[in-house]
C-alpha cells in the first residue's frame, strides 16, 4: 500500500487502519480504531439476522468464484440438532498473481479474526480454522498472536462477551500444493488426507469436515463481514462507483512490468485503466501493455481496448473473462505468448492433483504441446490439438475447477495471439507420426 | 509435471529412526486440535522434518502408530504436498517462485545464476549438503518479484548480481 490517498474507515473499510510502518495492528490499537464493534453488534443479533444482513449488503466472496456469502452462509443445515458445525478460512492464496490476503493477515490479523467470530455466530460453528498455505510464516504468526490476544480480553472460547456463544478458532498450516485452495480439498486436507477434491454434492454445508455441516469463505470475504455490520447495508452499497452492481470494496493490483506493482483497495467498479495508469504508474519505459490477465493465472486474457471495464464481477465477464482475485498481471509486448503459455501450463500440469483423466494427462500434453511451438518445433495439427485440449478440459469434464481454470488463459491466448502461434509450427509435416507419437504421459 | 510413481516400501526398522520424546509430545498435542487424529498427520510429518531435515521410512511408521492410522496412508500424505521431503535435503532450501508474473519480471536469469554459483540444477543437492534448489509456485509476492525464499526467510526484488550476498548469509 504505498500510495499515500487518506483513507478513512467510511472509504476504505478494510485497509484504513493499515500503519505507515507496516507493522501489525495489535488488539489495544485495533479496538481503538473501531475493532471489534462488529462482534459486539453481532452478537446482540439472532444468527439468521446477520445472515440477512450480509446478504442484503451484497457481499460476493473474493476467493475468485464470486459466490455471494450470504446466501452461501444461509444454506447450512436448519436443523438445530446438527449442532456440530465448522467455519473454515480458506487463507491458502497460491493462485499465480494473487499477494491480496497476505497483506491481510499479515497487518490486520484482528479484522479477520473478528470477521471469523461473526462468521460463525452467523452459522452457528462451534470452531474454526484458518487453513493457510504454509509459506506464510509471517501471516500464522501474526494470526497466532492475535488469536491468543483476543482469548485473552474474552473475544474467543467460551461464552464471548457474556453472550452465551463458544467459539474456538485455529490456525492449520499446509504443506504445499494449490490444489488445497479448492474448497473440498481443503477439507480433506484439513482432516489429514492427499487434497484430493470431493465430488459435489454433498456440499460442505451439508457434509463438509468430518461429516459436519461446513462453510469455506475466503480471507478477504470474510475481513469485509465486520465494517458491513459496524455501518450497515446501505453504506456498504454506496461505496460502488462506475454504475457497477457489485459492492463494497476490493483488494485490486497490477504487477507486470509496471512501473509502480501494488495492492490498493478500491471501489467495486473503479476501471482497469484507472488502477493500471493512477495507480500502478503505467507500463515501464519503452514497453507497451500487449494483454491482460484481470484476476489470476487461472482468468482469460483480456486486450488493452478492455482496460475502460470497470472491475466488478459483471463486467468482465461480459467482456469474456472473470473477475477472479481482481489482481491484474499486465504483458508487455516484449514478451512471447506461447512462452508464457508454456509456463502457465506447466504451473497447472504440475499442480493438478492426479484425479482425474483429463487434467493429469491433458495438461503435461499441453505443455508438451506449447514447448514444441516455443522451440519453433510445433506441426501442422498443434493448435487445434490445443483447440481440442481446451475443450476436453472445460468445464463438466474434469472433477474441480482446475482444469477449467487451465484452459481460460490457453483459450484467450489462442484466439487473441493465434499468430504468435502459428509463428512456431515449422510448416513441414514430415514427421506427423511422431506428432501422433505424442503421449501425455511422456516427458 | 506429474511425478513418476515412486514405490516406496516401508519397513520397521528402517534406518532407526527414533521419534524423540519432544516431537512425539508436539504431536499429541496438535491431535487435539481436531475430531479425528489423522488431521494431524501433515502437522506431524512437519514437526519431524523440523528436527530431522527430512522424513525418513522409521519416521513413517512412529507417525502411523502414534495416530493410529495405515502406514500407508501417512506415505501417501507425505508424498503428495510438495513441502514434505521423503529423501535428505540440504541444510538451507531455496524456494525460487517459477510461475507467470515471474516469468515476465525474469525469475529464468535467477535460477541460471543460482544454478553457476552452487553448480547444481534444480531438484539437487550442492554436494556439501549447505542448499537444494527447488522451484515453487507463486509466492504471493508478485508485486516484488522476482522472489525466492531460503528456509523460512522471503527475498524480493532479486536481481543476479545480489544473489552472492543472499546466499552468503546462510553457511
Ligand atoms: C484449483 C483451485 C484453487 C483455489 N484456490 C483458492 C485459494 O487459494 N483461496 C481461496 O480463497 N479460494 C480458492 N479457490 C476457490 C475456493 O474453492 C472457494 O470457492 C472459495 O474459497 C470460496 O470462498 P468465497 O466464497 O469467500 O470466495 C480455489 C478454487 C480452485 C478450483
Ligand atoms: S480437475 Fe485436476 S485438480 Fe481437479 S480433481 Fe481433476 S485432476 Fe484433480
Ligand atoms: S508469480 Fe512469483 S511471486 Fe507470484
Amino acid at each position: 500500500m504505498s500510495l499515500s490517498i487518506n483513507k478513512t474507515a467510511e472509504s476504505h473499510p478494510l485497509t484504513w487502519c493499515l500503519r505507515e510502518d507496516e507493522q501489525p495492528v495489535w488488539l489495544d490499537e485495533y479496538r481503538r480504531k473501531e475493532g471489534y464493534v462488529g462482534v459486539e453488534k453481532a452478537l446482540a443479533m439472532h444468527p439468521d439476522e446477520v445472515v440477512g444482513l450480509v446478504k442484503d449488503a451484497g457481499l460476493r466472496g473474493r476467493g475468485g468464484a464470486g459466490f455471494p456469502t450470504g446466501l452461501k452462509w444461509s444454506l447450512m443445515p436448519k436443523d438445530e440438532s446438527m449442532n456440530i458445525r465448522y467455519m473454515i478460512c480458506n487463507a491458502d492464496e497460491m493462485e499465480p498473481g494473487t499477494y491480496k490476503d497476505r497483506l491481510l493477515m499479515e497487518q490486520m490479523p484482528h479484522l479477520l479474526v473478528e470477521g471469523m467470530i461473526i462468521a460463525a455466530h452467523a452459522i452457528k460453528a462451534y470452531r474454526g480454522y484458518i487453513f493457510l498455505r504454509g509459506e506464510y510464516v509471517e501471516a500464522a504468526e501474526n494470526l497466532r498472536k492475535a488469536i491468543e490476544e483476543a482469548k485473552s480480553a474474552g473475544l474467543l472460547g467460551k461464552d464471548i462477551l457474556g453472550s452465551g456463544k463458544d467459539f474456538e478458532l485455529f490456525v492449520h498450516t499446509g504443506a504445499g500444493r494449490y490444489i488445497c485452495g479448492e474448497e473440498t480439498a481443503l477439507i480433506n486436507s484439513l482432516e489429514g488426507r492427499r487434497a484430493n477434491p470431493r465430488s459435489k454434492p454433498p456440499f460442505p454445508a451439508v457434509s463438509g469436515a468430518w461429516g459436519k455441516p461446513t462453510c469455506v469463505n475466503n480471507v478477504e470475504s470474510i475481513c469485509n463481514v465486520p465494517s458491513i455490520l459496524n455501518r450497515g447495508v446501505d453504506w456498504y452499497k454506496g461505496l460502488t462507483v462506475n454504475g457497477s452492481n457489485d459492492c463494497g470494496t476490493k483488494l485490486m493490483g497490477f504487477s507486470g512490468r509496471v512501473n509502480n506493482p501494488g495492492l490498493w483497495e478500491l471501489p467495486m467498479g473503479t476501471t482497469a485503466r484507472e488502477i493500471l495508469e493512477n495507480y500502478a504508474g503505467g507500463m515501464q519505459e519503452g514497453l507497451d501493455l500487449k494483454t491482460w490477465q484481470p484476476g489470476g493465472a487461472g482468468t482469460d486474457f483480456l486486450l488493452p481496448e478492455h482496460l475502460d471495464l470497470p472491475m466488478d464481477f459483471e463486467h468482465i465477464q461480459k467482456a469474456g473473462s472473470r473477475l477472479g482475485t481482481a489482481l491484474a498481471m499486465a504483458v508487455d509486448h516484449k514478451i512471447n505468448m506461447v512462452s508464457l503459455l508454456r509456463n502457465l501450463e506447466e504451473f497447472f500440469a504440475r499442480e493438478s492433483c492426479g484425479w482425474c483423466t483429463p487434467c493429469r494427462d491433458g495438461l503435461p500434453w499441453s505443455v508438451k504441446v506449447l514447448r514444441a511451438i516455443e522451440h519453433g518445433e510445433g506441426q501442422p495439427g498443434d493448435i487445434e490439438t490445443l483447440e481440442q485440449l481446451c475443450r476436453s478440459l472445460a468445464p463438466g469434464h474434469t472433477f474441480c475447477a482446475h482444469a477449467p481454470g487451465a484452459v481460460e488463459p490457453l483459450q484467450s491466448a489462442i484466439k487473441y495471439f493465434r499468430e504468435e502461434f502459428e509463428a512456431g509450427i515449422s510448416g513441414q509435416a514430415n514427421n506427423l507420426r511422431e506428432i501422433r507419437g505424442i503421449q501425455p504421459n511422456q516427458q | 509435471m506429474n511425478q513418476p510413481i515412486k514405490i516406496v516400501t516401508v519397513s520397521d526398522d528402517s534406518d532407526g529412526f527414533v521419534l524423540s520424546d519432544a516431537d512425539a509430545q508436539a504431536i499429541e498435542h496438535e491431535k487435539h486440535h481436531y475430531e479425528d487424529p489423522r488431521a494431524a498427520s501433515i502437522e506431524a510429518l512437519k514437526i519431524v522434518q523440523k528436527s530431522h531435515g527430512w522424513v525418513p521410512d522409521g519416521a513413517i511408521k512412529a507417525i502411523s502408530d502414534l495416530l493410529g492410522i495405515p502406514a500407508s496412508d501417512v506415505e501417501g500424505v507425505a508424498t503428495f504436498y510438495s513441502q514434505i521431503y521423503r529423501q535428505p535435503v540440504g541444510k538451507h532450501i531455496i524456494r525460487y517462485c517459477d510461475s507467470v508474473v515471474c516469468h515476465i519480471t525474469g525469475f529464468e536469469d535467477i535460477v541460471t545464476e543460482l544454478e553457476k554459483q552452487l553448480k547444481i540444477k534444480p531438484g539437487q543437492t550442492t554436494p556439501d549438503g549447505r542448499f537444494t534448489l527447488l522451484p515453487t509456485c507463486c509466492l504471493g509476492n508478485c508485486d516484488k518479484g522476482p522472489t525466492m525464499m531460503v528456509n523460512d526467510d522471503t527475498h524480493v526484488r532479486l536481481v543476479p548480481s545480489n544473489l552472492a550476498n543472499i546466499l552468503e548469509q546462510y553457511q
